[in-house]
C-alpha cells in the first residue's frame, strides 16, 4: 500500500493513545467528582463551611431531619447523635451535637464522612459548621460533644419532606486518611 | 537473511522473532494456563459438591475463585487469541511476518513472568488475591492480603504485554497487507482482531491506571477509593468496568472472526453478509464503551442512569443478532458436513446465543436486582466464555492445526472431544441458572441445603469437562507427531491466503507478496 503511513508513524500514534488512555483513567477521578457534584448524586454535602447570607425563614413549611451515626469496621468509639430527629423550617440555622467517646486505652484520631439521603436533597443541606470538616482526636477514655450547624435551603424541592444525614466514623489513627486530601470532597 | 530455518535448541524459542514460533508459544502458554485455571475451578467445584465445608478453608476458596477468574481471562483466553493472531494474521494478509517482530518476542516473554508473580502469591503468608477477579476496593485495598502488590505488578505486566501485542497487530494489519488487499477484502478474523486491538489499546491503560491507584492507596497514602480520606469505593467500580466491559468483547470478537471463517467452509457457501459483519463488529466495539454501569445497577444509581445503561445494553443485542442471523443464513441450505471445527462452531452459535439471552435478562435493571451476584450471573458469563471464547479457540485449533503441523488430526477423537466437552459444559453450567434464580449467591464456599442437587450435578459436569481437556492435549500432541498428511488446502475449497501455502506452513511464508485477485 503506497499511501499507508509508516510503521513508525502508526506505533507513535498508538503509543500516544495508550498514554492518553492511561491519563484518562486518572481523569475519571475528577470527572466522577464533578459529575456527582453537578448532578448532586452520591449524597455528598458541601466540603467547606457555608457562609449564611441574611436568610429568610420559611415558617410555612416544616422538614424532618433525621440523624444517623455509624461506625466503620473495627472503630471502637461510641458515636451517636444527641438528638435523633427534629423538625426544622427551611432557612433557619439549627445547631445540634453528636456525642463521641473513645473507650479504648490509647489516643485515637477519627474522621466522620457525611452523606445525605435522598441524594437530590444533598445540595440543599448546607452545613455552616461541622465536626466533619476536621479530624477528631480523643485521648483514651475522653468524650466530646461535637457541634453541627446547618441550614436547609428554602429552595428544597417540595416533594422532599424528610432528609436523613448519616455520618460514618472512620478510624484514621494510623493514617487511614490523608489530611490534605480529606477536605477535597465532602 | 535469506532462507534459513529455525535455530537449534532452546535459544530458538527464547530469541525467536518468527510469528509462527511466537504464535505457538502463546498457544502452549495459554493451554498451560487453561489447565491451571481449570484445576482451580475443580477445587471450587469439589468443595461445592456438597453443602458444608469439606476440602478447603473459606479463605483458600476465595483465592481459588479469584485466581480461576484472573488466570482464565488474562492467562488462557487472551493469550490464546493473541497466539492465533500471530499465526494467522500474517498468513491471511500475505505478510512475511508481524510488523514488529522483536517487540513480539518481548510481549510474549514477559507473560510467563507475570503469571509466575501472580501464582507465587498463593504460597505467601496471607495467601493470594482473595477479592474476586473484579478486585473491588476496599476488599482489594484496605482488606487485601499483603500479596496484593504482587497482583498489581502482575496486572501491569499483563497489560503491557497486551498493549504491545495490540500495537503490533494494528501495525501489521494497516501496513503489511499484500498489494490489492483492501480493508474490505480482509478475512473477518483479521477484521475482528483489528477492532479488538483498538479496544485493548483503549482500555488496558485504564486498567493499569486503576491498579496504580490501588497501589497508591495501599502504599503511598492516597485516598482514591478510601471513603475516610474523601475517596469513593464506587469510583473503583466505575473505573474497573470502564475497562471491564470492553474487556468482555475483547474476549469474544476474535471468536466471531473464527466462526465466520469456519462456517462458510463447511456449509460450502460464502458468508451471507461480509460487510454487515464488519459493521456489526464495529458497532459492538463502540457500544461496549457506553454500557459499563450495567454491572453496577445495585450501587444506588439514579433512575436516569439505570435506564440509560439498560437501553444502551439492550442495543448491543441488535449487532449481535445481525451476526447470529448471518451465521444461520450462511448454513441455511448449505451442503453442510460436520467435521470437528464445524461442530464446535455450531455449538458456539447455539450456546453463545443462550448466554446472550441470559445477558439480556441481566440487562433489565429492575430484574437485575434479583439476579445480581447470584449463580445466574455465573451461568451467564460462563455460557458466553466457555462455549463462546473457548469453543472458538478449540474450533480454530482443529481447523488450522493441519496447516500448522502438516498432519490431519484424528476425526473420531476430535468428535469425541467435542461431545465430551459439549455435554460436560452444559451439565456444569446449565444448572447454575436454576440455583442462581433460586437465590444462591456467587463466590461462597458453602450453601443452603436446597441447592445441593444442582450443585452436585454441576460438579460432576465440571470434572467431565475438565478431564476432556486432557484428552484434547493428547489429540493435539498425537496430531503433531504424525497422522495423515494434510493437503495444501486441507479442507474442501476453503477461503483465504493461508490455504495457498504448503502444509505444514514453511518457516517463512510470503517473502514476496502474493497476488490478490
Amino acid at each position: 500500500m503506497k499511501s499507508s503511513p509508516s510503521i513508525k508513524g502508526i506505533v507513535a500514534r498508538l503509543l500516544l493513545v495508550t498514554v492518553g488512555m492511561f491519563g484518562f483513567g486518572f481523569a475519571l477521578v475528577p470527572l466522577y467528582d464533578m459529575f456527582c457534584d453537578i448532578t448532586g448524586l452520591n449524597g455528598k454535602t458541601n466540603a467547606e463551611a457555608f457562609i449564611p447570607l441574611a436568610e429568610l425563614i420559611d415558617t410555612s413549611r416544616e422538614v424532618t431531619v433525621q440523624f444517623v451515626a455509624t461506625n466503620n469496621d473495627y472503630m471502637p468509639w461510641e458515636f451517636k447523635p444527641q438528638v435523633f430527629k427534629m423538625k426544622v423550617h427551611p432557612g433557619e440555622e439549627i445547631e445540634t451535637t453528636f456525642y463521641a467517646k473513645n473507650p479504648s486505652a490509647k489516643s485515637m484520631m477519627a474522621q466522620a464522612i457525611p452523606s445525605v439521603s435522598p441524594s437530590r436533597a444533598a445540595s440543599y443541606f448546607l452545613k455552616t459548621e461541622c465536626f466533619c470538616f476536621n479530624q477528631q482526636q480523643l485521648a483514651a477514655g475522653e468524650a466530646i460533644d461535637m457541634p453541627l450547624k446547618f441550614i436547609v435551603d428554602r429552595d428544597l424541592p417540595d416533594n422532599v419532606s424528610t432528609i436523613t444525614l448519616s455520618y460514618t466514623l472512620f478510624d484514621i489513627t494510623n493514617g487511614g486518611a490523608i489530611a490534605g486530601n480529606s477536605l477535597a470532597i465532602r | 537473511m535469506g532462507d534459513h530455518g529455525p535455530a537449534q535448541g532452546f535459544g530458538r524459542w527464547l530469541f525467536t522473532t518468527n510469528h509462527k514460533d511466537i504464535g505457538s508459544m502463546y498457544l502452549w502458554f495459554s493451554f498451560a494456563m487453561f489447565l491451571m485455571g481449570g484445576v482451580f475451578a475443580l477445587v471450587i467445584r469439589a468443595e461445592l459438591f456438597q453443602p458444608g465445608l469439606q476440602l478447603v478453608e473459606p479463605e483458600f476458596f476465595n483465592q481459588m475463585t479469584t485466581m480461576h477468574g484472573l488466570v482464565m481471562v488474562f492467562g488462557a483466553v487472551m493469550p490464546a487469541f493473541v497466539g492465533l493472531a500471530n499465526w494467522l494474521i500474517p498468513m491471511m494478509v500475505g505478510a512475511p511476518d508481524m510488523a514488529l517482530p522483536r517487540m513480539n518476542n518481548w510481549s510474549f516473554w514477559i507473560l510467563p513472568f507475570a503469571f509466575a508473580l501472580l501464582t507465587s502469591t498463593l504460597f505467601m503468608e496471607g495467601g493470594g488475591p482473595n477479592f474476586g477477579w473484579t478486585f473491588y476496593a476496599p476488599l482489594s485495598t484496605t482488606y487485601a492480603p499483603p500479596s496484593v502488590t504482587y497482583f498489581i505488578f502482575a496486572v501491569h505486566i499483563m497489560g503491557a504485554s497486551s498493549i504491545m501485542g495490540s500495537i503490533n497487530i494494528i501495525a501489521t494489519i494497516l501496513n503489511m497487507r499484500a498489494p490489492g488487499m483492501t480493508l474490505m477484502k480482509m478475512p473477518l478474523f483479521v477484521w475482528t482482531w483489528l477492532i479488538t486491538a483498538y479496544l485493548l489499546i483503549a482500555v488496558m491503560p485504564v486498567l493499569a491506571g486503576c491498579v496504580t491507584m490501588m497501589l497508591m492507596d495501599i502504599h503511598f497514602g492516597t485516598s482514591f477509593f478510601n471513603a475516610a480520606g474523601g475517596g469513593d469505593p464506587v469510583l473503583f467500580q466505575h473505573v474497573f468496568w470502564f475497562f471491564g466491559h470492553p474487556e468482555v468483547y475483547i474476549m469474544i470478537l476474535p471468536a466471531f472472526g473464527i466462526v465466520s471463517a469456519i462456517i462458510p467452509t463447511f456449509a460450502r457457501k460464502p458468508l451471507f453478509g461480509y460487510a454487515s459483519m464488519v459493521y456489526a463488529t464495529a458497532s459492538i466495539a463502540f457500544l461496549s464503551f457506553i454500557v459499563w454501569a450495567h454491572h453496577m445497577f445495585t450501587v444506588g444509581m439514579p433512575i436516569a442512569g439505570e435506564l440509560f445503561f439498560m437501553y444502551a445494553t439492550m442495543l448491543i443485542a441488535v449487532p449481535t443478532g445481525v451476526k447470529v442471523f448471518n451465521w444461520i443464513t450462511t448454513m441455511f441450505r448449505g451442503s453442510m458436513t460436520f467435521e470437528t471445527p464445524m461442530l464446535f462452531s455450531i455449538a458456539f452459535v447455539i450456546l453463545f446465543t443462550i448466554g446472550g439471552f441470559s445477558g439480556l435478562m441481566l440487562a433489565i435493571a429492575p430484574a437485575d436486582f434479583q439476579y445480581h451476584d447470584t449463580y445466574f450471573v455465573v451461568a451467564h458469563f460462563h455460557y458466553v466464555l466457555v462455549p463462546g471464547a473457548i469453543f472458538s479457540i478449540f474450533a480454530a485449533v482443529y481447523y488450522w492445526l493441519p496447516k500448522w503441523c502438516g498432519n490431519m488430526y484424528d476425526e473420531r477423537l476430535g468428535k469425541a472431544h467435542f461431545w465430551l466437552s459439549f455435554i460436560g459444559l452444559n451439565v456444569t453450567f446449565f444448572p447454575m441458572h436454576f440455583v442462581g434464580l433460586a437465590g444462591m449467591p456467587r463466590r461462597i464456599p458453602d450453601y443452603a441445603l436446597q441447592f445441593a442437587d444442582f450443585n452436585q450435578i454441576a460438579s460432576m459436569g465440571a470434572f467431565l469437562f475438565g478431564f476432556s481437556q486432557v484428552f484434547f492435549l493428547f489429540i493435539v500432541i498425537k496430531t503433531i507427531r504424525g497422522g495423515k498428511q494434510a493437503t495444501e488446502e486441507v479442507w474442501e475449497n476453503p477461503e483465504g491466503l493461508e490455504w495457498t501455502i504448503p502444509s505444514p506452513a514453511p518457516y517463512h511464508t510470503f517473502t514476496t507478496p502474493p497476488a490478490i485477485k
